[in-house]
């Protein structure tokens, strides 16, 4: 007991670790350089993912409140790596920042929040590691502390969060009612497909369709990816919404097995309407930020399709996507959130001539929105495509065709972003920006990442070969 | 190992090439660049001669059965224990043609475009997307899997995009490029549920099992796909036609066809080996490498048989409407390859009912040739005249030799005159029309009589038409490079009607007896004739006697009318009933409804703000709401609707 308890835990030990290092930071001196304080956040991170990669056990420990494998653990390093960029990249706007060990101390309780969420046994340690995840979030959105946008998306997401929370509870509370226990293994066995129960599941899919914003449960999503700091926006839109569509799925293909047919359904109907209208409103976007928040909602409904598989490819091909996305999000948020930490300009119009000023950004960024938007060679296109493979496994061609039509849709308006970016011309460009080592580091792990996972089939290979037999 | 194991060179050396020339090209390489390009493509080139003599004469035969080789074979992804994907070469006779024809036009306008393109500044650029295109187009015809051909087909279009858009500080070019990459996508899409559908069903995205499992009448694969139906059709023919459609769109089929034209705002020899020879056939290529399978279903060979030949004759008559040398090839092209697609549709799988496969092979191979021949042409007029409208050309036969000689030669080969190539292929599609249905068949010679008469009315105003007093000495027909491109092309066009390709190419593998029916070939001689003939009398030398052709000829001056009536037509089709038929509404659909929802939202969303400014947030309550009404929905759809 006592060696699997570290053994077994060893991510979550690894970020309350380094929360504690830079809690002892904190207090006990302030002649810490800004410089210095992100290096070393940078290199603990690093640790952390790399430490991940080692010494893989399945288990399960307190009575299955907390339990772990190998797709897990992947999952886990898959967020610390996002984690590990989003840090590389928010160099050029903390380094004057006068809280940078506030920000981290939240970014990481979030992070292990997360942790907690994935591992969670029972739907209550999964409720405890949500809302360790999303408290500490506001706070975070509400960073940029000058800015009264900033200050409204945290207000918004607080309120809508415990909305959201409140309800998802309530479920909890339902299945608890109907079935006697929390337990996710034990789940399956006692549902017996009572009204209630159905009343309860949805009220738990509406909690996660809430984080992973689906529609209609997304409306929030605009409002605090514009309003909160650019790096917060990218860590909301990957990896707080990464972690929970790993639950989902999880949660989808063990506990509620025997509602494949309930939640088949309902994935359906959230697939389309939140690929439809996230596209909708895609296209109006004259904002960067809020384009890419509607954007990533529309890839929401694609990750949906493939959860919709039933079978091992299902989740395989979801955890895939979302190594994918984490690579192409942040790749596109990394751009830009250098653009937003120097000249504070997002506006889409202010993208115009960017090719002229910033080569290099350029081919970053469309690099990255061509792996969003699914085109071949990129990783992104692979993405897509296991995704409505794996759907396709349940013969659902309408709900295939819908998602082909999306994509031609959001070709449109990837492409309209390139078009600005390499063909129009300013006379008030943005001016050549000088990227900070750091940030270009992430930007090369990331157009790496989108290059590589698409051609390197090893990689899906080994997450199909974790992934659970449906 | 495989004795082909060195066809991977094939397409390999391009990529070498291309990443060479777009790391290092603009920085050190610069003007030998070309050259680069040349030599890379020289050496692909004679891989591919090599293969396809040692495929068709030495060992690619077995029991007189030509037989599918897999050079290579590399397990790429395994997707599910049952499906994987893999990265491999076929060779068949239709991929080795491929190859030859790739490798080959590509050679060509490479060597062309040393001329062509000289002094442009971003000579390096066009030479490394020139090969990237020639690795994914021979990428493509050599794969062996269905989603190899998948990922090939997208770089192709890609590499199309970039070349289309090479002039990308004129917003034309711009326009043209996001065009076709947006319809060819659409298209694309089809392609993509077709590929799913079909991988679903059979089980498997290798080409060989694929085409196994669904054919062998009474497999279990076999019979599922014919069972499952979907709004009354099979899900074969779902797959099939969805693939078709994505074939449609590279082969600039009707109603797809509207990027091809557009596309011509590229540089010309790009034109001539994506947009004539290569690129634009894939979509042929397709449906042969299909064609066991699309040959059980008869519901979607109709479909192909009717895009063909619908395309075939509509572009046909638009060809002789339009006054763009290169918008009248790109015509032209969408016509032939109509022939190409109705030639297989009319085919039937093994023996002589599979002429119509074999002609529409040859037909690809020759048109390879010829058209690049005119395209090459044109571009070394729009090079020497800075012009690219034929009324503003005319009388350059005697200033520009060579390229008037090999012009004619293919003018001679695509109106389908003896001997030239153009007449073996095009026979052996009319023949194959004629044995299935006569309706195909008079729209075939229909169409042959128009082709002879636009490529000629080209021609007419192109070389002859009027005398142009030369006032520039020194101005010179192009360069050796393109002079001696033309040469070849047109030796090649000249000939190409002689390669026994019936007894290589068929769609079983078994040798067809090759046979020239000379009295069935009068008919469609003589129409083509008649074509030329009134081209002759009506722009040889319109401009030097046109008030004698008015008074004396009054009745051949209606006819012109007439022409002229015809271009109307296509303008009225286009403007009034496309635009205002299909364009309005899509506009009004665009600016009432999908407007008038979101300025609804936004009203809404406004007004209830409004009602709610006292507190502190205007919004989150009325997300709040949204939310709960989602809740609301599904719990009354599935428990009280659906009954779960």
């Amino acid at each position: 007991m006592g060696i699997d308890f570290l053994i077994l835990m060893k991510q979550e030990w690894m970020v309350i670790a380094i929360l504690l290092i830079l809690l002892f930071i904190k207090v006990s001196s302030d002649d810490w350089q800004n410089e210095n304080i992100l290096k070393l956040v940078n290199i603990l991170l690093l640790i952390n993912l790399i430490t991940g990669f080692f010494g893989y056990r399945d288990g399960i420990l307190f009575n299955e409140m907390f339990k772990t494998n190998h797709l897990i653990v992947t999952e886990k390093n898959i967020l610390s790596l996002g984690t590990f960029i989003v840090s590389l990249q928010s160099y050029a706007w903390l380094r004057n920042n006068k809280l940078v060990l506030e920000f981290y101390l939240l970014l990481l309780s979030t992070l292990l929040g997360m942790f907690y969420m994935i591992s969670a046994g029972n739907l209550l340690m999964f409720y405890l590691g949500l809302e360790l995840s999303s408290i500490p979030l506001a706070a975070l959105a509400n960073f940029d502390l000058e800015k009264r946008k900033s200050g409204e998306a945290a207000f918004k997401f607080i309120i809508s969060s415990a909305f959201a929370s409140g309800l998802l509870l309530f479920g909890i509370s339902l299945v608890y009612g109907t079935t006697g226990t929390l337990t996710l293994s034990a789940l399956s066995d006692h549902l017996d497909g009572s009204s209630l129960q159905i009343f309860a599941f949805i009220l738990l899919i509406s909690g996660f369709g809430f984080k992973i914003s689906t529609v209609p449960f997304h409306l929030w999503t605009a409002d605090v990816y514009e309003g909160s700091p650019v790096t917060v926006t990218s860590y909301f839109s990957v990896i707080s919404k990464g972690s929970v569509l790993f639950v989902f799925v999880t949660v989808l293909y063990t506990a509620f097995k025997s509602y494949a047919i309930t939640w088949n359904h309902i994935l359906f109907i959230l697939s389309v309407l939140t690929m439809v209208i996230g596209n909708l409103f895609a296209i109006r976007q004259n904002n960067i930020k809020r384009f890419l928040a509607f954007s990533s909602i529309s890839q929401v409904g694609f990750i949906l399709i493939g959860m919709s598989g039933q079978s091992q490819a299902g989740t395989a091909s979801v955890v895939y996507f979302i190594l994918i996305y984490t690579f192409s999000n942040l790749g596109a948020f990394g751009v830009i959130s250098l653009v937003s930490a120097y000249t504070g300009r997002e506006n889409l119009e202010d993208y115009k001539g960017f090719y002229k000023t910033n080569p290099r950004l350029s081919w970053v960024l469309a690099i990255s929105l061509f792996s969003l938007a699914g085109i071949p060679p990129t990783a992104g296109f692979f993405g897509k495509f296991f995704l409505l493979m794996a759907g396709a496994g349940q013969g659902n061609y309408l709900l295939i065709t819908i998602a082909a039509l999306n994509m031609v849709v959001s070709l449109y308006y990837y492409l309209k972003i390139i078009k600005v970016i390499f063909m129009d011309s300013n006379e008030n460009p943005i001016k050549r920006l000088l990227t900070p080592s750091s940030p270009k580091l992430a930007l090369i792990i990331c157009t790496t990442g989108i290059i590589l996972t698409g051609f390197v089939g090893y990689i899906y290979e080994y997450i199909f070969s974790m992934s659970t037999i449906f | 190992m495989s004795p082909y194991f060195f066809v991977m060179l094939v397409p390999l050396l391009p990529l070498v090439s291309f990443c060479i020339l777009g790391l290092f090209g603009r920085k050190y390489i610069k003007t030998t660049s070309g050259t680069l390009g040349v030599i890379s493509l020289f050496i692909s080139a004679l891989l591919s001669l090599y293969t396809a003599y040692r495929y068709f004469f030495i060992d690619g035969k077995v029991n007189g059965i030509y037989q599918h080789i897999i050079a290579l074979k590399y397990t790429w992804l395994q997707f599910s224990p049952r499906v994987s994907i893999d990265m491999g070469i076929l060779l068949d006779p239709i991929s080795v043609m491929m190859i030859v024809i790739v490798s080959f036009i590509s050679l060509m306008v490479h060597i062309f475009s040393l001329g062509y393109m000289k002094g442009e500044e971003r000579f390096a650029i066009y030479y490394a997307f020139l090969s990237l295109f020639t690795f994914s187009m021979l990428g493509l015809v050599l794969s062996s899997n269905i989603f190899q051909i998948y990922i090939f087909w997208e770089l192709v279009g890609i590499s199309s995009f970039l070349l289309i858009g090479f002039y990308f500080e004129n917003p034309s070019a711009v326009t043209a490029s996001n065009k076709a990459f947006i319809v060819t996508r659409f298209a694309d899409f089809g392609f993509l549920i077709g590929i799913l559908i079909l991988a679903f069903y059979s089980g498997t995205l290798d080409f060989g099992t694929l085409i196994e499992r669904l054919t062998t009448a009474g497999s279990s694969q076999y019979i599922d796909i014919h069972s499952a139906t979907f709004l009354g059709a099979s899900m074969l023919t779902w797959g099939l036609g969805l693939v078709f459609i994505g074939g449609a769109g590279k082969s600039a089929m009707f109603p797809l066809h509207i990027w091809l034209p557009d596309a011509m705002e590229g540089p010309t020899p790009v034109s001539a080996l994506i947009h004539a020879a290569t690129m634009v056939v894939a979509g042929v290529f397709l449906v042969a490498r299909l064609f066991p399978v699309f040959s059980i279903d008869l519901t979607v060979l109709q479909i192909v048989t009717w895009v063909g030949a619908f395309s075939a004759l509509f572009a046909a008559v638009v060809a002789c409407t339009q006054t763009d040398i290169k918008r009248v090839l790109a015509f032209s092209t969408m016509s032939q390859i109509g022939f190409m697609m109705f030639s297989l549709g009319v085919s039937k799988y093994g023996g002589e009912s599979g002429l119509g496969y074999t002609g529409s092979m040859f037909h690809l191979f020759t048109h390879a040739f010829f058209k690049s021949l005119l395209f090459l042409g044109a571009g070394a007029v729009i090079h020497f005249a800075h012009t690219n409208d034929i009324r503003d050309l005319g009388g350059l036969r005697k200033l520009m030799p060579v390229t008037h000689l090999s012009f004619l030669i293919a003018c001679l080969a695509i109106a389908g005159i003896p001997p030239f190539s153009g007449f073996f292929s095009k026979e052996d599609i009319l023949m194959a029309a004629y044995h299935s249905d006569k309706i195909i068949y008079a729209i075939a010679v229909l169409t042959s009589a128009l082709t002879a008469f636009y490529m000629f009315r080209l021609y007419y105003s192109v070389f002859w038409k009027r005398d142009i007093h030369l006032h520039d000495k020194n101005h010179e027909e192009g360069t050796l490079s393109m002079r001696l491109t033309l040469v070849i092309l047109a030796v090649c066009t000249a000939f190409a009607g002689f390669v026994p390709v019936s007894s290589w190419i068929t769609s079983d593998g078994a040798p067809l007896e090759s046979h020239i029916d000379i009295v069935f070939s009068v008919f469609p001689v003589l129409m083509a004739l008649t074509g030329i003939g009134l081209a002759t009398y009506l722009y040889k030398t319109e401009n030097r006697r046109p008030q004698i052709i008015t008074s004396a000829f009054g009745s051949l001056y209606r006819a012109a009318y007439r022409k002229f009536y015809i271009d109307e037509l296509y303008l009225f089709i286009t403007r009034k009933i496309i635009f205002n038929g299909i364009g309005r509404p899509a506009a009004w659909f665009d600016k009432n409804i999908v407007d008038g929802f979101m300025n609804g939202l936004a009203t809404t969303t406004a007004k209830i703000s409004g009602l709610i400014k006292g507190l502190q947030s205007g919004k989150v309550q009325n997300y709040a709401l949204y939310f709960f009404g989602g809740i609301i929905a599904l719990a009354v759809l599935f428990i009280y609707v659906l009954n779960y």
